[in-house]
């Protein structure tokens, strides 16, 4: 094992060829290889607990002991727990689904897409934003099998042989969603897991401790980092990194079509792919946003993560979030044109009816707060920033409850129409799964680079060789 | 379904007798109301809180062989391990011998009756391997048809309730029938030296000639004894109208089929009145619309709150009960009737008076096809007024016959239990028999019954629950259910029929027949014998012998010609030649009647108090009648007509009224009359007569069991001893609480879409019957289809409605949840949009609040040809069959409910909890065997009773011939009273369906869609009168 090192330069010893400039955005002037990886290792190997840590721990780790409780509660009474009806048969679990889905947009498309479009500034953000992806994958795959009515016999909803004979029925968008879902899930976790192989080395290199050394052994599949191994390496990432781009569009774009087949007024609208990828991406970047902020600011990392970051990935929020208010307008502009009376009844009703202030609250923080992303002073204003993110995030939430409630509450029949309205039980399984999803970020920020170390370096590394061509 | 059997064997003694007091150990709860008693049930199952599970009495008792085949499928759970609750071990036991005419697996139909009111509506019961499991209305019978209604579908639940009592008690203590016999005779002994005169028998209202029988030997025994009769809903007033206009007591049997003008006169016949079956079928024959149709019957009501007959008729004015017989003088003053001018304090307004013309003009010109039906609640002046009516438009001996009542409690049944009160009162009574009925529930309030009864020595009621009267009674017997004893009842025309039982009692319990011979000391208490031997001394008497003979002749060795006789009535379900004859009077002189105190007008009295002056109207409730349904639950679930509140009664009121006063749905008034206060919630029905509000009866009971307790609010502290059944100007006075009714259908308007639709008769016949928006032809198909739409099958099944036909009645409802095994969820589930119901009624109005046309829609599953549920199942759950059924596969479902959002119909339902309950034995036994128990998580929703389809293919396949026309009944269509359902093949195009759908008017729901229903409606064709505007919807 510490026979790696002598492929590897240490660290110490290999300079930068230049003092960098000012002009670099990406990262602070300053930084040298070393301290790239002293940083950035030091949060997992050296930093000890601090009180910030554990309290956010502690506090999202009862959040999920919580999830955990609502969970066998549902599982043991049913999901009459919840205040789903008829006609409302979806509720929660299908809001909370697709906005956990649309939040594990980002990480990928920061990986793939912008790394395939060689955007040097995701690099301090990609491995985190990876995991946040995975984590909030994790959380809306609990939704659609805690949302069976009998969740013991989802695996039905999978093509494997039986003596039934039977598989499942193609036409449905629900069997596309689990192999959506299922793909992405999969593909994400192999392109982050694949990104962290050499840093998972050098954090076997570095660690002091025997049970480091062990798992981040195991973990890093014997990496030692010879020139044959970066050859490869590179290649891979950039074949999976082609391989997971179409996914960021086929994911919500199915999660979409669940909505586009169905027949009910507010649903059926042949905009839904697309305008749930732009909004997907849009949440994806806030919630982002809504993670760096507070460790960057708890770790230091303005380094790494400079304002220019912040301002990049507001613009995104601002560009994608300019789609989503194009495609409310043309929801709006559809149901008038479709000339059908559902159509406009249920615009009608999601402006004037019952949930009419979810609406006008949606439209508040999706289209009409964002537009401040406009002036770069308030692009590079942390905490505004901060803010409008949770802005986005709640927004975007609304958008699903008002997509799945307002359609569903008054359709075809007026005799059925009901009203929905969430239980406790609702909630808790909500905030129990952003509870489990802080957890395994609080876990991921002590037990793995939050930053992908090489990349930085070779980030610097490009820099100055930029510069020394200069 | 028609292969009733004949012969029922005399069941034997009930065994369990000896032990009557092992009853009493069930205790755990069937029934659940609340999340929170369900969470209860389920955390911990029953095995930790009773160890015994609810059937452990049962197998105590020594059940006999064929309580033994009934019992053994459901409660040998017991004997298995407690732990395993879903599925219990079963043990299979075969007949040794089979039964005569049994074959397992096949259903058996007896004829029966169900008692509405006291009055027999003829049943075949559906009896499987000895379980009653569903009623059928039997077809021979003259006051069924073939149809039935809602209470008499319910009527099998009650047997298996739960909350039955069980056991004799003695001031709540279980007895034994012995002890219970020898206190009794004692106390009679020491009542013979004085003829009985401390003894008094109270029953309901009765037509059992047995029971009178019976009851005049107990008399005559006991000559100073007195049989009173009480039931708060009774033909008083009928019986009392038509003694003041004939000077007889007749009941008027009205013939409904070729009316062509009518007025129902605050008369909700269509529900309330003994014979409603019947006149709803001829009531919907004279308006039956056909291609061709010019002619169809005009119906006017008087409606005096929110009535199902008032929204089936053509032209409505709402008016208050108490304005009724101005209103009806007004209009006998128009025919042109000398001495019936109308009070002048209350003239008619001028919508009123424009509504009475135009109702004048129509009964003018259609004299000899006229009638004038008027309700219970009407004092006897307007009954006499309306006979009056009916003789000068020549409509007596032709739409109105009258005949003697069927009843043997003819007299006045407030003046009977006014007489019994006053009697106890002062110290006369030492010896009460109530048998059936609870009035320390139900008497009028004001005359204090359960206070009178503590003056009684000795109080023994019968009754089937341990209820409000039985709780201040000394002693309680267990009545049997009318499927478990013999008894016989007469139907509103007198045709009398044999109560025949279909199962052993459940209990210990006892017919009323077999109480009283227990008080004649006879020495046998046989229910059959006793029902039989009245029946026998009948016949034997030559009564019988008007019935056609066929000369069957005793023969040596043979049954008796009786008992031939016996058997023919067992199984046609009457007694032919026992209708009563129609009788001609003479009308009295009008004179005789201006000496009564005029009608309910008079009554008006402005009291003093704060608050607001409302005429309080009480009516006899849609689901619990006057309270006697009360721990029914599928009645309780039944969204009542026009409101569609569910578990609760409420203050209906005018919406213009409920601005005035400032009042809103949910709202608890008080309503003070006399210093007695009843609280109830109100709600604001459209249509309902200004000036007064009206408040069902039934509710806020303390003592009916698990599911009726404490449901809505007890009006009978309010319901006047008079039988008017109003308070005039009650004071209502609001308060700061608010209850929440729960209702199924919040909204009632169609907003603009075309969903019932509506026309006149002139309108269709000028459209030559095409109403409503035509077809704008179907979409181009994106992949090829197969050339029609009807498959490959041999059968092709649809169904089509008929909204003319349909009066709203919920029949259909409650015989699909007994046919289908179609859980009640509790009024919290209702509350959260879950209930259950396969076939639900749509209401709507539309129209001016005040007076609003009501559409009643039926809306079962359409069986949609292109199924968008079906697109959206992702395992293949709910799949297309090639007749053309629209099926739900429970098993392969993993409830994504996606199907259910995708219909458009919402006719959809998912067990969103454990809504069935597995554990009780008796819900088992009502349970159909061949429809699934569906567990938690699964979809499920209306099959068009495949299970029926199904074994009509058998046995069509057993004969190598297609399934008749007919042959396949759906359950809400055999039980609907106005044939407004009529399903079939649509490959047969003789066939009834594909008549139907060759109508004119033929259309389906939502068609834009391009689901292609399966299930089709058939326009409303109303037949209003233009002259009759009241500025309401009624008569657009």
């Amino acid at each position: 094992m510490a026979a790696e090192s002598q492929f590897q330069p240490h660290p110490a010893q290999m300079q930068p060829a230049k003092p960098r400039r000012s002009g670099s955005r990406v990262i602070r002037p300053g930084m040298t290889y070393a301290s790239v990886t002293d940083k950035i290792s030091s949060i997992v190997l050296t930093r000890p607990v601090d009180w910030i840590w554990l309290l956010g721990f502690a506090v999202s780790f009862l959040l999920t002991m919580m999830l955990i409780g609502a969970i066998s509660y549902l599982l043991a009474v049913g999901v009459g727990v919840w205040g789903i009806d008829i006609p409302v048969a979806w509720g929660f679990a299908i809001i909370n689904f697709v906005w956990w889905i649309g939040i594990g947009h980002a990480g990928t498309l920061i990986s793939a897409i912008l790394l395939l479009l060689r955007q040097d500034w995701r690099t301090s953000i990609n491995r985190f934003a990876e995991a946040m992806t995975i984590f909030a994958v994790g959380c809306a795959a609990l939704f659609p099998l805690l949302h069976l009515g009998r969740p013991s016999r989802f695996y039905w909803l999978l093509p494997y042989p039986n003596t039934l004979g039977l598989w499942p029925q193609w036409r449905s968008p629900l069997v596309w969603d689990v192999f959506a879902v299922s793909t992405y899930g999969t593909v994400s976790l192999i392109f982050f897991y694949f990104g962290l192989v050499p840093d998972l080395a050098m954090l076997r290199d570095r660690s002091t401790s025997k049970l480091g050394q062990i798992v981040y052994g195991l973990l890093a599949l014997g990496w030692r980092g010879s020139a044959v191994h970066w050859k490869r390496y590179h290649r891979a990432y950039v074949l999976l990194a082609a391989l997971a781009t179409p996914l960021v569009i086929s994911v919500h774009s199915i999660v979409g079509l669940d909505f586009a087949v169905a027949i009910v007024p507010g649903w059926h609208n042949t905009l839904f792919p697309p305008y749930f990828v732009a909004g997907a991406i849009y949440s994806g970047f806030a919630m982002v946003l809504t993670l760096t902020i507070p460790l960057r600011w708890m770790y230091g990392l303005h380094g790494f993560i400079t304002e220019h970051h912040l301002d990049n990935m507001a613009k995104v929020m601002l560009g994608t979030g300019l789609i989503v208010a194009y495609g409310y307008a043309m929801e709006v502009f559809m149901s008038w044109y479709s000339g059908s009376e559902f159509e406009t009844y249920m615009m009608h009703n999601r402006a004037t009816g019952p949930y009419a202030p979810q609406f006008w609250l949606l439209v508040s923080c999706n289209v009409i707060a964002p537009q401040l992303l406009w002036f770069k002073r308030f692009r590079t204003n942390v905490p505004a920033l901060f803010i409008m993110s949770l802005i986005v995030n709640v927004g975007m939430w609304l958008e699903r409850y008002i997509i799945v409630v307002t359609s569903l509450h008054r359709d075809y029949l007026p005799s059925s129409w009901g009203m929905y309205s969430a239980t406790k039980h609702d909630w808790m399984l909500y905030v129990g799964t952003i509870g489990l999803f802080v957890c395994l970020v609080f876990l991921f920020i002590r037990f793995l680079p939050m930053i992908a170390t090489f990349e930085m370096r070779e980030l610097l590394h490009g820099h100055s060789q930029a510069e020394e061509e200069h | 379904m028609t292969t009733p059997s004949i012969h029922l064997p005399v069941l034997g003694r009930n065994e369990c007798g000896d032990h009557p007091d092992l009853g009493a150990v069930r205790a755990a709860p069937q029934f659940w109301r609340s999340l929170a008693e369900l969470e209860d049930a389920n955390w911990a199952p029953h095995w930790l809180v009773n160890e015994f599970s609810a059937a452990a009495a049962e197998w105590r008792d020594g059940p006999s062989r064929r309580r033994f085949l009934q019992l053994m499928g459901a409660s040998i759970a017991l004997a298995s391990f407690p732990g395993c609750r879903r599925q219990s071990e079963e043990k299979i036991v075969p007949y040794v011998d089979d039964p005569e005419r049994t074959a397992v697996g096949k259903p058996q139909f007896f004829a029966t009756v169900f008692r509405h009111r006291g009055f027999a509506q003829g049943l075949l019961v559906e009896s499987h391997e000895g379980r009653p499991t569903k009623i059928e209305g039997n077809p021979d019978h003259p006051s069924s048809l073939g149809a039935t209604s809602t209470l008499a579908q319910a009527h099998v639940l009650s047997l298996y309730d739960p909350d039955r009592s069980e056991a004799v008690r003695q001031l709540g203590e279980i007895r034994k029938w012995e002890s219970f016999v020898a206190a009794i005779r004692a106390a009679m002994k020491q009542e013979e030296p004085s003829g009985g005169a401390g003894i008094r028998f109270l029953t309901e209202t009765s037509t059992s000639p047995t029971l009178a029988a019976q009851m005049r030997s107990l008399l005559q025994r006991y000559p100073q004894s007195k049989w009173h009769y009480y039931q708060p809903v009774n033909s008083d007033h009928v019986l009392a109208g038509a003694e003041l206009a004939f000077g007889q007591r007749l009941r008027p049997h009205y013939h409904l089929e070729h009316v062509a003008v009518g007025l129902a006169v605050d008369d909700d016949f269509l529900f309330a009145h003994p014979d409603n079956i019947r006149l709803a079928r001829e009531f919907s024959a004279g308006r039956r619309v056909r291609r061709g149709t010019t002619r169809m019957s005009r119906w006017y009501a008087l409606d005096t709150h929110c009535t199902i007959t008032g929204a089936a008729c053509d032209e409505r004015l709402p008016a208050p009960r108490r304005h009724i017989s101005s209103l009806l003088a007004a209009l006998a003053d128009r025919l042109g009737m000398r001495g019936e001018r109308p009070e002048s304090e209350s003239a008619p307004s001028d919508a009123q008076a424009r509504w009475l013309d135009a109702l004048a003009a129509d009964l003018k010109a259609n004299r000899g096809a006229c009638v004038v039906t008027v309700g219970d609640a009407q004092p006897p002046q307007v009954h006499a007024l309306a006979h009056r009516i009916n003789e000068h438009l020549d409509s007596i001996g032709r739409t109105v016959t009258l005949i003697e009542p069927a009843e043997a409690t003819a007299g006045s049944h407030f003046n009977s239990i006014r007489d019994l009160v006053s009697d106890i009162n002062s110290g006369q009574v030492n010896l009460l028999f109530i048998l059936g009925g609870n009035p320390a529930y139900d008497a009028p309030g004001e005359l204090e019954f359960a206070k009178a009864m503590d003056h009684v020595e000795r109080v023994i009621h019968v009754g089937q629950y341990v209820d409000e009267t039985a709780r201040r009674s000394e002693w309680h017997i267990p009545l049997s259910h009318d499927l478990e004893a013999w008894s016989d009842a007469r139907a509103a025309d007198g045709t009398a029929s044999i109560v025949q039982p279909l199962i052993e009692p459940l209990y210990f319990s006892r017919s009323l027949h077999q109480m009283l011979a227990m008080l004649m000391d006879e020495p046998s208490d046989d229910g059959h014998a006793i029902v039989q031997n009245y029946w026998r001394q009948w016949w034997e008497s030559g009564k019988g012998a008007g019935e056609e003979g066929e000369g069957e002749t005793q023969t040596d060795g043979g049954p008796t010609a009786f008992t031939l006789r016996w058997r023919r009535w067992l199984h046609d379900g009457f007694i032919p030649g026992t209708a009563a004859e129609h009788v001609r009077p003479a009308l009295q002189a009008v004179e005789a009647q201006t000496s009564e105190p005029a009608g309910l007008s008079g009554m008006a009295g402005a009291r003093g108090g704060s608050g607001i002056l409302l005429d309080v109207q009480l009516a006899p409730d849609y689901s619990v009648w006057d309270g006697r349904f009360c721990n029914n639950a599928w009645l309780q679930e039944l969204p009542r007509p026009w409101t569609k509140i569910t578990w609760d009664n409420a203050l209906l009121i005018a919406p213009a009224d409920a601005e005035e006063h400032e009042l809103e749905t949910d709202d608890v008034v008080e309503i003070s009359v006399g210093g007695r206060t009843v609280a109830a919630a109100v709600a604001v029905a459209p249509g309902h007569p200004r000036g007064a509000a009206t408040l069902q009866l039934g509710y806020g009971r303390g003592a009916a069991g698990r599911v009726g307790n404490d449901v809505g609010s007890n009006a009978y502290p309010i319901f006047p001893a008079s039988g008017t059944f109003v308070q005039p100007a009650a004071v209502v006075r609001r308060t700061d609480r608010r209850h929440r009714l729960v209702v199924t259908q919040e909204h009632h308007s169609m907003e603009g879409r075309d969903l019932v639709r509506v026309a006149s008769l002139e309108e269709f016949m000028r459209l030559g019957g095409a109403i409503g928006a035509q077809p704008h032809g179907r979409s181009a198909p994106l992949y090829p289809e197969a050339p029609e739409g009807l498959g490959q099958s041999e059968n092709a099944w649809g169904m089509s409605i008929d909204l003319s036909a349909c009066i709203g009645c919920n029949a259909c409802t409650i015989a699909c949840q007994a046919e289908n095994n179609i859980p009640v969820v509790g009024r919290e589930q209702v509350d959260m949009g879950r209930e259950m119901h396969w076939i639900r009624v749509d209401g709507y109005f539309e129209g001016h609040r005040d007076n609003p046309l009501v559409h009643h829609q039926p809306v079962p599953c359409m069986h949609c040809e292109r199924a968008p549920c079906e697109v959206v199942c992702p395992v293949a759950a709910t799949v297309h069959s090639n007749d053309g059924l629209n099926e739900m596969v429970y098993n392969r479902c993993v409830g994504t409910r996606y199907c259910s959002n995708n219909c458009p119909y919402k006719v959809r339902r998912f067990n969103f909890l454990l809504y069935n309950d597995w554990d009780d034995p008796l819900a088992a036994m009502q349970h159909n065997p061949n429809v699934s128990v569906r567990n938690r998580g699964v979809m499920e929703k209306c099959t068009y009773c495949v299970q029926r389809i199904r074994s009509a293919e058998i046995e069509a396949r057993k004969d190598n011939r297609r399934i008749r026309d007919g042959e396949v009944v759906t359950a809400c269509q055999a039980v609907c009273p106005t044939q407004a359902i009529v399903f079939g093949n649509l490959r047969d195009e003789d066939s009834a369906v594909s008549q139907a759908k060759a109508q004119p008017h033929d259309y389906a729901l939502l068609e834009e869609l391009n689901t292609r229903p399966r299930t089709t409606y058939l326009a409303r064709v109303r037949n209003p009168n233009s002259d009759a505007q009241t500025g309401g919807g009624h008569g657009r």
